[in-house]
């Protein structure tokens, strides 16, 4: 396997409402910020994430292609799944060994649609979608299956938001519960809706050096799913992300710090167990996506986080994770190391 | 950026919806479903999938040809409650979106539950669908589930005329005149409030009526929280009020005090309605009222 590392990321200082910037315009000041981190303007691969549900057009995400600059011809790949997805293909493009730097970057704008019930969308067309259940009343529904008291979701709430108050990229949101949404949710557990973006750049063999002094090495990498319908498997906990953090190899050294890629509190609950994180581990300094959930970002800002403090010096050994799908269905799971 | 913002309005849609093939085992599920039934799969390892998928979720294997009719009942493995519905959600008021375990199924079904309250739910609360009016082959032809009937109301409502007696009514006549009436035992010495016309412990009779002050002090008392037609709000506070010279407490309400400063040893005095709108009834007093006097040791 060739060693592949994180040597730059930057994202967006995310926003709860529209500030009226289109994807492209959105994306172009994280990509100056990358080209400014490693003084590199085009890149052996380049791999996007978004979803054109969100802005409610077809083919939306090669409009965000006008912010890298795409001629002479690039090549290039996108996931109609969040970045993370994106760098695990950019990833997997770096294992060929012919080129030795990747672009990797999400976006999305959840302001302009109703992303409870775009997420509806994302559904089994024959037995779910047509019930129009929508993202808060499934997420409900498995924190009901989980049955975590409301002290334990609580104090993941308290947390997130006591930590995103001192990331500049975060929302400014009330460390208070909030009203009871969908029951057993409270405002608290559940991830704001946020615009923004972000991105992350890939090294390979010699590029790493050559542009990070203390690059966050991807020792582990991998993605594992579940069954798609929600009565076909035990909502408490997540077996895909358990097997995914297994092949990753997270259980092969200590964990300092987990990003994890939870949209409610309870999801939290349940991917601590299914990554066998102890409680020396500190899950999501920056907030996590219950402070700011770009969607189709909020992934790959995860491993971004995770590789920045690897990158600084703060962990010597990270998880990022990225979740896909109703109910944690589809995990992603990365090892950072220095 | 421009001087204002320029905001457009924006709808996607596919007119007509698109147009899905359901394939032989979807197909079929949806077809039982429109003439009401519900219909499972078996899978190689025996499992019966509620609703049927092609192929085996833990195995990826095709699943048997074998049909199970399953439900139409069905127990709760976990729901949510919905405060707000959405416009395309199936129930126009707060309901549950549960995974329901069918009887003979060895999965969960999800759908909504119109429950009315979600303190009636409970784990393996069981539900029963209801269906709807007009079945065109899909999960909506169940318009959702109810709970099964576990229980039924009985009215009960008797009419009466009950006389007061004798010494209650005398008693009576006394709270007309705004007075407390009671009698004195003169075997026991002791005194009892309201009037009665026999000792409670040597069972003599007794003849010697006594004039009691309206004030007294509270012995115990009871913080109520469920609403009574009786009392003026909730909390109310039920109190034993030995009136002073008698030697056994009455009950009655206690009033214009909060519940949490009612104590043992309160001195009170009766709050009478206005003297025009008395009747020979215990309407008479409103309730019992702190006189603010010192409380007494007991």
């Amino acid at each position: 396997m060739r060693d592949v590392a994180i040597v730059a990321f930057a994202q967006t200082r995310h926003t709860a409402t529209d500030s009226g910037l289109s994807e492209p315009e959105l994306m172009l000041p994280v990509l100056e910020e990358i080209r400014s981190q490693t003084g590199m303007r085009r890149f052996g691969f380049t791999c996007s994430g978004s979803c054109d549900y969100l802005a409610g057009a077809p083919f939306s995400f090669v409009s965000a292609l006008d912010a890298v600059g795409a001629w002479p011809p690039i090549a290039e790949s996108h996931v109609e799944m969040d970045g993370a997805w994106a760098l695990y293909e950019a990833w997997v493009r770096l294992q060929h060994g012919d080129v030795d730097t990747a672009l990797v970057y999400g976006f999305g704008k959840s302001s302009l649609g109703d992303l409870r019930s775009i997420m509806t969308l994302q559904l089994d067309p024959y037995y779910l979608y047509p019930l129009g259940l929508d993202q808060l009343s499934y997420a409900a529904l498995q924190a009901s299956a989980l049955g975590a008291s409301r002290a334990d979701l609580d104090a993941v709430a308290r947390r997130s938001r006591e930590a995103g108050a001192t990331n500049p990229h975060a929302l400014e949101l009330p460390a208070e519960p909030g009203d009871p949404v969908v029951d057993p949710l409270l405002a608290w557990d559940i991830a704001p809706i946020t615009d923004g973006a972000a991105a992350v750049v890939l090294a390979a063999g010699d590029a790493i050096a050559d542009l990070a002094a203390r690059p966050a090495y991807i020792t582990g990498i991998a993605h594992r799913i579940d069954p798609h319908y929600l009565g076909m498997r035990d909502l408490a906990r997540s077996a895909s992300a358990a097997d995914a953090a297994r092949a990753a190899g997270v259980g092969k050294g200590h964990v300092d710090v987990a990003e994890l890629h939870a949209c409610f509190s309870h999801e939290e609950l349940i991917l601590r167990e299914a990554l066998g994180l102890p409680d020396s581990t500190l899950v999501n300094p920056s907030g996590g996506a219950l402070c700011a959930n770009p969607v189709m970002a909020t992934g790959l800002i995860r491993i971004g986080e995770a590789a920045r403090r690897v990158m600084d010096g703060t962990a010597s050994r990270a998880v990022g994770h990225a979740a896909s799908g109703p109910c944690l269905q589809h995990n992603l799971v990365t090892v950072l190391e220095g | 950026m421009p001087s204002e913002d320029l905001v457009a309005d924006h709808v996607l849609e596919f007119p007509g919806g698109y147009t899905r093939t359901t394939g032989p085992v979807i197909g079929r599920f949806l077809t039982e479903l429109r003439d009401g039934r519900i219909l499972g799969v078996r899978t190689q390892e025996g499992r019966v999938l509620v609703p049927p998928l092609e192929y085996d979720p833990g195995t990826g294997d095709p699943v048997t040809g074998e049909w199970v009719e399953v439900g139409p009942s069905g127990t709760l493995a976990a729901w949510s409650w919905v405060h707000e519905p959405r416009p395309q959600h199936p129930l126009d008021r707060p309901f549950a979106w549960a995974l329901i375990k069918l009887d003979g199924a060895d999965t969960c079904l999800v759908h909504a539950v119109d429950a009315g309250d979600p303190k009636t739910l409970r784990p393996g609360t069981r539900v029963r669908p209801r269906w709807s009016a007009e079945r065109t082959g899909s999960i909506t032809d169940i318009a959702c589930f109810v709970p099964e009937v576990t229980r039924i109301v009985s009215p009960v409502r008797v009419p009466y005329k009950i006389r007061a007696g004798a010494s209650l009514s005398r008693f009576l006549e006394g709270i007309r005149a705004g007075t407390f009436l009671g009698s004195r035992c003169t075997t026991c010495d002791k005194v009892y409030v309201p009037y009665r016309s026999s000792c409670p412990e040597c069972g003599n009779a007794i003849s010697g009526e006594v004039t009691l002050p309206d004030t007294g002090t509270v012995t115990t008392f009871a913080i109520n929280n469920l609403p009574d037609p009786r009392a003026p709000q909730v909390p109310f506070v039920s109190a034993y009020i030995l009136i002073d010279g008698a030697d056994v407490p009455m009950i009655a309400l206690l009033g214009d005090v909060p519940a949490h400063e009612v104590r043992q040893g309160m001195r009170v005095r009766a709050v009478w309605v206005p003297e025009e709108e008395r009747t020979a009834g215990m309407g008479n007093i409103k309730w019992f009222a702190p006189t603010g006097e010192q409380d007494v040791e007991l």
